[in-house]
């Protein structure tokens, strides 16, 4: 199987071919034998390399097959304990809690009475909430103890694929009756059992066959643009070897012809008889390929393998690119394309949990048409968000801007406890980083202070709906306030868990990807626990605190005690006593909900589900048919959960259908994106208030663009009574779904469309994704490089704009385009219109030196229109002129289609990066795919060639470890070639003196190991350590990446350069040995052992002379490389008296040492050969340097002066960090522009009525100084 | 901190190395930095120069082609290849002291010993004296391997086949009289060949061994009778047979024959005229090569070679205006901790 690989490249076939060659008797050069011992010890490396990873994987392999698992024997009637490797198709497997799966099977049992299995597939994907998983329904008696026996029916199902997320299958029952069955009731292999006893079920997949394997196809192979050029040059190499073997032929033939009669050292065959010139110059030919063979650089191709593994071993221990966090290093998925990153000219980058956090916060919300902004939960965030950003300073300092809040505290509220609040703080964030693996916990997101006002009304409303529930009306209207906080609890797929109950980690599976806390789970359980209790208490304390400050102590009361005071409904003073006795309360049975923690798919859920807790509205479980919300008066509601209609990309909202445990009402709440519900919206909350419907939808519009322009993420929230009939005829229709085999998603979708009409608008909230840390700076910096940014979000507009400025992304002196149309007509003018703009723009004098300052904002109806195929050259001709690009609502698919079109048609290096599955397709389509490890699963991670933990390592990761990459891999190709180029024209020099017979002056052995040993490990040292700048001026001027974008230094013409410098060294080292030996008593290998110790030298020289610093490891490496060439020759030319006929190197190296006249030759011929390139150096250093050489003398400087040069450079370039003031103004382009600085609130009939919207936000252009 | 450090498992080492922070070198090229490398390898090199230059202009060579190409030569009656055993003779004179030790060369052109199939036809085997190999040489030796009536041939091969056979004979004319000028043929082959790479087989007479064997076709006398005034000199340590076997790197090329040193001639030889007897075999025609006689001295640096006393000079002046170019650079060019 390894060689099998080895075979399959072109180069080896080459190499075969030549080896083949050269058992040919009447062309071989060599002895066949010798001929192949560079093939060999390439494959050999190459071989070992391969041996040692499938080494790796065998290990963990056989780990993984010897994991124990109980499977049912027949014989024993029991479970008993195998291997993994036993399990086989048709077995029963039991599950313990905390196992892991050991293959894919169908869930038949399960301790839980409801037959729900929650599962972790953090191994598959790296989502970390719980999942259910239900046992297929039907098939078995559901009773205490599971028999296998019991079940006799026949499993059908689909063949192996590889789609996690489907799955289809039916029992076939002894009574011919048919049970379907999906995902849902599917243990995948390689998830974990959690907060379930234990599980039964029947493999259906096994080994190789099963979901987790069969996406687990390895790493993939992308060649990068580096080789890609390199493979053509290679091209050109067999050229030129065509053109010197041609050469050869010919000189052959016609020096045959020249000979009068037979000569004596023309050597007939065996037989007496001599070949026609003709034919001899035809078997020469092959010859001079075996001779000239090294011109084709096959080493190389091994040599850049080895070089990036030495490369991306550097990389992967950046210790800047580690993430302490979640402890993880940055991980190198793809091996071969490392210097991509120093070439990327665009960058495409998700917004959530990209550039932001992925960490929800809920802020805000608007119910009814009234806005809660919240505002003691902003101070809290903040508050906290500065503790944080301390603590990592000094511990013990308490952190300043809280002091004075707190100083209208009582006396007790003492020093102590603040320092225990703090030590707590503190504790909160290690625990929260140990327990990095469990969703959303950190204090951040799962606290939420209520709003003072908001509060009092639900309490009002609470009693009024009390009053009215407890009189004999049962009231057709719940509050709507109520309403909104139900639906915020139970509008979600979010599992209960109780804090106390921690999931045990497994560690060990080999397939984890996500790192795995070393410790011992269990031991630290108590502890964890420990911190857990502190988090809370300690916030328990906070809000108390915050809100004694308040002007008015109306609400003043623990959040968490709210229960016990609506049981007062109306009496503030109660209200008060009861906040004062709060403590003491603590264990009452309200206080359990404290335990509970969440597990939700996405953050979004977590938090809004966190925020519905903070008013009293706690979800206590969750299971398939039930829900089950403490309302803040103590009374635990369990709604019947008719049907969940899950959340899709089309629909971008979901639903869920209950039925009120009091009115028996069907009720549908709903959630999802604005505009997925505003269209939705239909018969109004209650007839009589049409009017009040339509304005509170405007209201909350309203307050919905408020929160976009905030960058906050906007929900709306909905609720629909269904009645009894309409339910019935969607039951039917719904089952009808459920149970079709064809086209089954569609159906069920449809079904769901159907329910979802006629909404009543609740409110809508607003859920802060916080940037993360150093966005600006990085995207700044990524600018600077000359990279172009791009956004693609499927947020709306305002959000994503906002974020664009929070980021720097979009500059306030910017000219924005917003292109927004909805017909193909106004696009494509659109696109006219700005691109001649655009161009005007950079035609204008005054901007020639500036980088135009030019930003897109595109909504994803637009660019679907932007892209199709015959707007896309003007789309992309403008999206060229501009210097980010921030698109919108746009779809997974289009973020593809946008790379690739921006790929393909302005032909650069691209690059994604992403965290989410929706960004798997633009990874994939980008020439470096990019996957943030972070709380949206692993897909993005499995799909991409690197994977961060943050959006700022990309930083690093581009200015210097690509740069570095690239200009190191790029220098050791050139490098390469140069040195096989000068190296076997000394060969081909010599046929002009040998009659073009194939005849080598150096023995061949040496001309091995020249190639294998004395000149190998400097290039590839080169390739891995050389560093022509430091990381702090290159992360410093970032404007340096650009020496990496477009063609690069890998230059077509520096081949070439480098090939005419390679010849004229070959010349002066063949020929200034020739001419100082011409006419003396010369022997063949004592001529050729001057040249190649000259040309060791200076091949080494050159070398050196392109290093850019040098280390010990440099300086070794050469001298060792020297010292070995002397060893081995002398060694070998003191042992080998008739090793190797018919070369005869004995004592050659030894008589020649001591010849006065060997030194002299060496002297001056690496000096000649050596002058030119040495002296363009310095030449071209002094005269022109490029920056590169510019930045290299300020890396000399000392720190200090180094950082003014760095600044003042930068302003010199016009980089962005020091910018000059206004100078001028360039009259306002053609079209009406609002001259006001943006963000100008767009109004509501901006986003609904118009056509189009072509404005340009701003243009105060900003012009640099030119020093 | 204990436990957090246990956490951090992944965190990469902190070091030097894997941080790529090793204290490093960083060399400038730029015009300031260089000029004194160039005016100091400059100079040396002049310097290495006029030394080379003086040392190649010292030496004595006197070269002699008796080829025989043109009628009008002593041994152009010789270069018919169908004459035999053909002797000739090349009267010259010198004109001052050729001092000593003198070095007597022959010397060809365009004869390319360095040809892949000649120089791979030998049998290193045999000619380190095992018998097995002189039973049946090696197959690189065909057609040189066995004669026509199979018997095999000793020393295989067309270097060994193709042995320069002409010899030398000087003479000093002293008042019309001819005096021998001793050639001292000890030594002129490699040591390490004489005595480690090229052994005779241990068999006492060494005729016994060539039983069963026959001569190269070309050899006019076995190889145990190369040198019947030597025992010692015969068989496949003949210091002639080592020379011409360690085969030219280019094919114009120079073997040493013999060297002066001995008698009266040990300091040299004396100016006058000198007469060389020739016994023409080789023939040369059919490649249009060259023959010829060279004599010379040596020094250290061997035999004369203007060329690299010139290469060095040359080179050395170029450093020298180099560097003053430079100067002139760097006074226009000068860079950044200047400005």
């Amino acid at each position: 199987m390894n060689l099998f690989e080895q075979f399959h490249r072109l180069a080896n076939i080459y190499f075969v071919g030549l080896a083949i060659l050269n058992f040919v008797p009447v062309v071989n050069a060599f002895e066949p034998e010798i001929a192949l011992i560079p093939i060999c010890v390439i494959m050999c490396l190459t071989a070992l390399k391969d041996a040692w990873e499938d080494f790796r994987r065998y290990q963990s392999d056989r780990k993984l097959n010897n994991t124990p698992c109980f499977i049912y024997s027949r014989k024993a009637k029991k479970f008993i304990e195998r291997r993994w490797k036993d399990v086989r198709v048709g077995d029963f497997v039991k599950v313990i809690c905390n196992e892991i799966v050991p293959a894919d099977l169908l869930l038949l049992h399960t301790s839980d009475p409801n037959g729900v299995c929650h599962i972790e597939t953090s191994n598959l994907d790296g989502e970390t909430n719980l999942k259910q998983r239900r046992v297929m329904s039907g098939v078995c008696i559901s009773d205490p103890d599971f028999e296998p026996e019991s079940f006799n029916s026949l499993v059908v199902c689909e063949k192996p694929n590889n789609n996690l997320n489907h799955f289809k299958c039916y029992a076939e029952k002894p009574d011919k009756e048919k049970v379907g069955a999906g995902i849902e009731s599917l243990l995948l292999r390689g998830c974990t059992v959690r907060n379930t006893d234990h599980a039964v079920g029947f493999v259906v997949y096994a080994g190789h066959e099963t979901k987790s394997m069969l996406n687990n196809n390895g790493p993939r192979y992308k060649r990068s643009k580096l080789e890609r050029k390199l493979n053509k040059d290679v091209i050109f190499c067999v050229i030129l070897l065509f053109f010197m073997c041609l050469n050869g032929a010919l000189g052959h033939f016609l020096w045959l012809q020249a000979l009068p009669t037979v000569p004596p050292y023309l050597v007939p065959d065996s037989n007496g008889h001599l070949d026609s010139p003709g034919l001899s110059s035809f078997y020469m030919f092959f010859t001079m390929i075996i001779l000239l063979q090294v011109l084709i650089p096959i080493s190389l191709y091994v040599s850049i393998e080895l070089v990036k593994i030495g490369q991306i071993f550097f990389i992967t221990n950046d210790i800047d690119l580690y993430d302490e966090a979640t402890d993880s290093r940055i991980q190198c998925k793809a091996l071969n394309i490392t210097e991509d990153l120093g070439q990327i000219e665009y960058i495409f980058s998700d917004k959530t949990g990209t550039l932001t956090e992925n960490k929800m916060v809920f802020r805000r919300c608007s119910i009814m048409g009234t806005e809660y902004p919240h505002k003691e939960n902003a101070v809290r965030l903040a508050v906290l968000e500065e503790s944080e950003a301390e603590e990592n300073v000094l511990f013990n300092k308490r952190p300043q801007p809280v002091k004075p809040r707190w100083s209208l505290d009582t006396e007790d509220t003492n020093f102590e406890d603040r320092q225990h609040q703090h030590g707590s703080h503190r504790k909160s964030k290690v625990a929260g980083n140990a327990q990095s693996n469990v969703a959303f916990s950190s204090p951040l997101e799962t606290e939420v202070i209520p709003d003072r006002k908001l509060l009092q009304r639900i309490s009002r409303a609470e009693s009024s709906s009390r009053s009215s529930r407890s009189g004999s009306s049962s009231s057709q209207n719940i509050d709507p306030y109520l309403d909104f906080f139900l639906s915020l609890a139970i509008c979600n797929t979010v599992v209960v868990s109780m804090a106390t109950a921690q999931r045990q980690r497994v560690n060990g599976f080999s397939h984890s990807l996500q790192s795995n806390n070393p410790m011992d789970p269990l031991s630290n359980m108590p502890k964890k626990s420990g911190y857990f209790s502190n988090i809370f208490t300690s916030w328990q304390r906070k809000p108390n605190r915050n809100r004694t400050i308040s002007e008015d102590s109306v609400v003043e009361g623990d959040i968490f005690n709210l229960p016990e005071i609506m049981e007062e409904p109306g009496d503030i003073n109660g209200l008060r006593r009861c906040s004062l006795y709060a403590p003491t309360n603590s264990d009452k049975p309200a206080t359990t909900s404290d335990n509970l923690s969440y597990e939700a798919e996405s953050p979004d859920e977590a938090a809004l589900v966190y925020a519905a807790k903070a008013y009293g509205f706690t979800l206590l479980a969750r299971t398939p048919d039930s829900v089950t919300v403490r309302l803040p008066s103590g009374e635990d509601l369990v709604f019947e959960v008719l049907d969940t209609l899950t959340f899709d990309s089309f629909r971008k909202r979901m639903s869920i259908l209950v039925r009120d445990p009091i009115t028996k009402k069907y009720v549908l709440y709903t959630k999802g994106a604005d505009y997925a519900i505003m269209e939705l919206l239909g018969t109004p909350y209650a007839e009589n208030l049409r009017g009040i419907q339509k304005k509170i939808a405007a209201d909350t519009q309203h307050h919905l663009d408020c929160y976009a322009k905030d960058g906050l993420r906007t929900l709306c929230f909905t609720k629909k009574v269904v009645s009894d009939k309409e339910y019935k005829s969607w039951f039917v229709n719904r089952q009808r779904a459920l149970a079709a085999i064809e086209n089954r998603e569609q159906l069920v979708m449809d079904t769901a469309v159907q329910l979802e009409t006629n909404l009543c608008l609740l409110g809508a909230t607003g859920i802060e994704d916080r940037l993360q840390e150093s966005v600006p700076d990085t995207i700044m910096a990524l600018r600077e490089a000359g990279i172009q940014v791009w956004v693609l979000t499927g947020d709306k507009l305002e959000t994503a704009v906002n974020i664009g400025y929070a980021c720097r992304l979009l500059e306030d002196e910017d000219l924005v385009i917003n292109m927004s149309c909805k017909n193909k007509l106004t696009c494509t003018s659109i696109v006219d219109c700005a691109l001649q703009e655009v161009r005007r723009y950079n035609e204008d004098p005054r901007n020639v030196d500036t980088t135009p300052d030019i930003s897109l904002v595109i909504d994803g109806l637009t660019l679907n229109m932007a892209l199709s195929s015959d707007l896309q050259d003007r789309f992309v001709e403008l999206a060229k002129h501009c210097r980010s690009v921030l698109c919108c609502r746009v779809t997974p698919l289009q973020k593809s289609s946008v790379v690739k079109v921006v790929r393909e048609k302005l032909k650069v290096m691209t690059l994604a990066v992403g965290d989410g599955a929706n960004d798997v397709n633009m990874i994939q389509a980008a020439d470096i795919g990019i996957g943030i490890s972070g709380q949206e699963g692993m897909q993005a991670v499995m799909a991409s060639d690197f994977a961060i933990s943050r959006f700022k390592h990309l930083k690093k990761l581009l200015l210097v470890h690509g740069h570095w990459c690239y200009t190191r891999l790029a220098n050791m190709i050139i490098y390469f070639f140069y040195k096989n180029v000068a190296y076997v024209n000394l060969l081909f020099w010599y046929q002009f003196f040998c009659g073009f017979s194939g005849t080598t002056m150096i023995d061949y052995w040496l001309m091995i190991f020249f190639n294998l040993f004395f000149t190998s490990a400097p290039p590839i040292m080169f390739g891995i350590m050389d560093r022509d700048i430091s990381a702090e001026i290159l992360l410093g001027v970032p404007e340096l990446y650009r020496t990496g974008q477009g063609e690069g230094e890998y230059k077509f013409s520096t081949f070439w350069v480098n090939m005419l410098d390679a010849f004229y060294q070959s010349l002066a080292c063949f020929f200034i040995p020739y001419l100082a030996y011409q006419g003396s008593d010369i022997d063949i290998f004592s001529f050729g052992t001057p040249l190649n110790t000259i040309s060791l030298f200076t091949i080494l020289l050159h070398l050196s002379i392109e290093i850019k610093a040098w280390t010990a490891v440099h300086l070794i490496i050469i001298g060792g490389s020297v010292v070995l060439y002397f060893v081995v020759t002398l060694a070998y030319s003191a042992v080998c008296v008739t090793c190797n006929p018919p070369s005869n190197p004995y004592w050659i190296l030894p008589r020649q040492m001591a010849d006065p006249m060997f030194y002299l030759l060496c002297l001056i011929t690496t000096v000649v050969a050596l002058l030119p390139r040495y002296t363009f150096h310095v030449l071209r250093n002094s005269i022109a340097p490029s920056p590169l050489v510019q930045a290299k003398h300020l890396d000399q400087l000392d720190p200090s002066t180094r950082s003014e040069y760095i600044k003042e450079w930068r302003s010199f370039r016009g980089g962005g960090q020091v910018k000059s003031s206004r100078l001028s103004t360039p009259p306002s382009p053609t079209l009406e522009t609002p001259v006001g600085m943006y963000p100008q609130s767009p109004t509501v009939s901006d986003i609904m009525g118009d056509e189009f919207t072509l404005n340009v936000i701003s243009e105060n252009y900003q012009r640099h100084l030119h020093l | 901190m204990v436990k957090e450090e246990q956490e951090l498992a992944n965190r990469p080492d902190n070091t030097a190395f894997t941080q790529q922070r090793l204290p490093a070198w960083q060399p400038m090229l730029s015009a300031g930095i260089v000029i004194p490398g160039f005016v100091i390898i400059g100079l040396a090199f002049i310097g290495i120069g006029v030394a080379l230059f003086v040392t190649s202009h010292s030496i004595q060579v006197l070269e002699l082609d008796y080829t025989g190409v043109e009628n009008t030569e002593p041994c152009y009656r010789c270069s018919d290849p169908s004459s035999k055993n053909c002797v000739c003779t090349l009267e010259f004179s010198i004109d001052s002291l050729f001092e000593g030790p003198v070095f007597f060369y022959y010397g060809l052109t365009n004869y390319f010993q360095n040809y892949r199939k000649y120089g791979a036809s030998r049998d290193d085997n045999q000619l380190s004296g095992d018998l097995d190999y002189f039973k049946s040489p090696g197959n690189d030796c065909a057609p040189y391997q066995y004669n026509s009536n199979n018997k095999p041939i000793v020393p295989c091969g067309a270097i060994a086949n193709s042995m320069f056979n002409d010899t030398f004979k000087l003479y000093q004319i002293i008042r019309g009289s001819k005096k021998l000028v001793p050639f001292d043929g000890k030594g002129i082959a490699w040591w390490t060949d004489y005595n480690i790479k090229y052994r005779n087989p241990s068999v006492t007479p060494l005729k016994n061994a060539f039983n069963d064997t026959v001569k190269p076709l070309f050899w006019s006398k076995p190889a145990y009778e190369l040198d019947p005034t030597d025992p010692a000199n015969n068989g496949f340590i003949n210091q002639d047979f080592l020379v011409w076997m360690r085969r030219a790197a280019l094919p114009d090329f120079r073997k040493l024959y013999r060297r002066i040193t001995e008698g009266d001639y040990a300091k040299g030889l004396p100016a006058g005229n000198y007469s060389l007897e020739i016994a023409y075999n080789y023939p040369v025609m059919s490649f249009d090569g060259r023959k010829k006689v060279v004599l010379s001295n040596v020094s250290w640096m061997g035999g004369k070679n203007e060329f690299l006393g010139i290469a060095y000079l040359v080179i050395g002046s170029l450093c020298v205006v180099m560097s003053i170019v430079m100067l002139i650079v760097y006074a226009k060019f000068k860079f950044p901790e200047e400005d």
